[in-house]
């Protein structure tokens, strides 16, 4: 057994190693099937980050009338927390939000002056608060305009943003869902180039297959050194996509940390850079050697 | 030891390409298959190593009922038998002396065995100083003479060449055929199918000859005669 074992990995080497040309033409278009599948990885970073940058700058402010205590605000907002469709809530008292508003206005001198005329703080005590699903806001929203806690509200946001709110959260639906399909459609695309330009590198090997059968090799002695061949191949497109793709994302990254600054494509990519090699050697070894497996497989019928 | 009993072999598009063949072949023997191209050899053959199976009848190879063995099976059985073909059919990415050594390794020969074999018998064939050149760096002779010293190298019971001088001249069909005599005579069983009118007559060998799918002559020392 671990002669046979021994044999099919020294055939698989020596059939790689002296197929030089079929070998190098198989590994570019895997190289570059594998540039593909470790792109779409990445563009699945960019669109969540997109989606959860725009998810961030989506909230509802709930204002509260003036005659509104401290203490029944912080009760409301304690209630909302208690709600599992949200995310977080920030209070801004009345003494912050003029402060905010000041500094806001800072170089109006027509506005500070006439806030400063006023006897009394004319702002309003307000929470921010974020839900865990842009979908949700309605049902904050909601809860927010019951009978109980009319009396102490002046006014939520969501009515008047509702249309922008709604439309955003379909954005960021969209754009998750558009991503994974595009990301699943060019996976397979990769997947099945990567297996036909397989299955033609052992067509041309049909009648060597067709010889070792003839001198009595065993399936597995003549199918063995195939799979150990694509799994080279894998392994090695593996590597060389890595290498490719890292340029251009060191390029493209701080383009991208204009429009997402959370974003920080090549620091994602050289972080993750083991976990990333080890998804592709498992695309890339396991299409390969499947690929030899099963395109072998037709021509061990006599 | 190979018994062809009412043997019929029919192809769906090229009709019929053996019609109730029946012979027998003892240990030790040489025959000579002889006979037109298309006469029905290269069939023969075929059911022998269990590339084809016969539409009617059995072929037996030693304990071998050959038309039943699995496919699964077919290689073990034919590790019993060395086939040398009119194309050589050496493996082109390997050189002589790894295309030999194969017939050990796919028999799970240890290395040390196969360090010591090839090298024999490739210098009995007289390419003991080619050993490391591949296939497209030989000459249809020499190609033919690594052919044979892989169909022998693991000792079968039986060499099976069909047409090995078909793509050779003169003088390297005579270097075959020697080499074929001399495998016999080291007790080898050889089945030869050949339409070469010369290498049969020089033989003086038992010959069975075809013509169109049947047997038309089983003679002990025969010669090349179609009519």
């Amino acid at each position: 057994m671990f002669t046979i074992i021994s044999r099919i990995f020294h055939f698989g080497f020596k059939n790689f190693w002296r197929n030089g040309w079929l070998s190098t033409a198989t590994i570019a278009i895997m190289t570059l099937s594998l540039f593909v599948f470790v792109s779409l990885i990445m563009f699945g970073v960019v669109t969540k980050s997109a989606a959860s940058s725009i998810q961030d700058k989506i909230d509802i402010s709930v204002y509260f009338n003036t005659n509104t205590s401290e203490d029944q605000i912080l009760n409301i907002k304690q209630s909302l927390e208690s709600l599992s469709e949200v995310k977080s809530t920030e209070y801004i008292s009345r003494d912050q939000a003029l402060a905010i508003f000041q500094q806001n206005h800072a170089n109006d001198p027509t506005i500070s002056q006439a806030i400063n005329e006023l006897a009394t703080n004319p702002l309003e005590a307000s929470l921010n608060v974020k839900a865990n699903d842009p979908s949700q806001y309605g049902a904050i929203a909601d809860y927010l305009s019951s009978a109980s806690l009319a009396s102490y509200i002046d006014s939520i946001s969501y009515t008047q943003n509702q249309n922008v709110i709604e439309r955003l959260a379909r954005i960021v639906r969209d754009v998750e869902t558009g991503g994974l399909a595009v990301t699943i459609l060019l996976a397979l695309v990769a997947g099945l180039v990567v297996f036909n330009t397989v299955r033609l590198a052992i067509y041309s090997n049909r009648e060597e297959i067709g010889i070792m059968r003839v001198v009595g090799a065993s399936n597995s002695l003549v199918r063995g050194p195939y799979v150990v061949e694509g799994m080279i191949w894998g392994g090695i497109a593996t590597i060389l996509s890595l290498i490719l793709i890292a340029p251009g994302l060191f390029f493209v990254s701080p383009y991208l940390n204009e429009f997402i600054p959370t974003l920080n494509l090549f620091q994602y990519f050289y972080t993750h850079i083991v976990q990333l090699f080890f998804y592709e050697l498992l695309f890339g070894v396991v299409i390969g050697s499947f690929s030899s497996f099963f395109a072998v497989r037709r021509y061990l019928r006599n | 030891m190979i018994v062809f009993q009412g043997i019929s072999k029919h192809y769906e598009d090229h009709g019929v390409a053996l019609e109730d063949v029946s012979f027998e072949i003892d240990p030790g023997e040489f025959v000579s298959l002889a006979g037109r191209s298309g006469a029905g050899k290269s069939t023969v053959i075929k059911l022998l190593i269990g590339e084809e199976k016969p539409s009617k009848g059995r072929v037996f190879f030693g304990q071998y009922e050959v038309n039943k063995i699995h496919d699964s099976d077919l290689p073990a059985f034919r590790r019993h038998i060395g086939v040398v073909f009119q194309d050589f059919r050496l493996l082109p990415t390997k050189n002589a002396y790894e295309n030999v050594a194969f017939a050990l390794e796919v028999a799970g020969r240890p290395q040390r065995e196969i360090a010591e074999l090839v090298p024999q018998v490739l210098d009995m064939v007289g390419l003991g100083d080619k050993m490391k050149n591949f296939p497209n760096e030989l000459s249809g002779g020499e190609r033919q003479r690594v052919a044979i010293a892989r169909a022998m190298i693991h000792r079968p019971e039986v060499v099976i060449a069909d047409e090995p001088t078909g793509n050779l001249d003169p003088f390297h069909t005579f270097e075959i055929v020697k080499l074929l005599e001399k495998i016999n005579q080291l007790g080898t069983t050889v089945v030869l199918a050949t339409h070469d009118k010369e290498v049969i007559n020089n033989l003086e060998r038992r010959v069975i000859t075809l013509d169109k799918g049947r047997v038309i002559r089983d003679e002990q020392k025969g010669k090349y005669i179609l009519v």
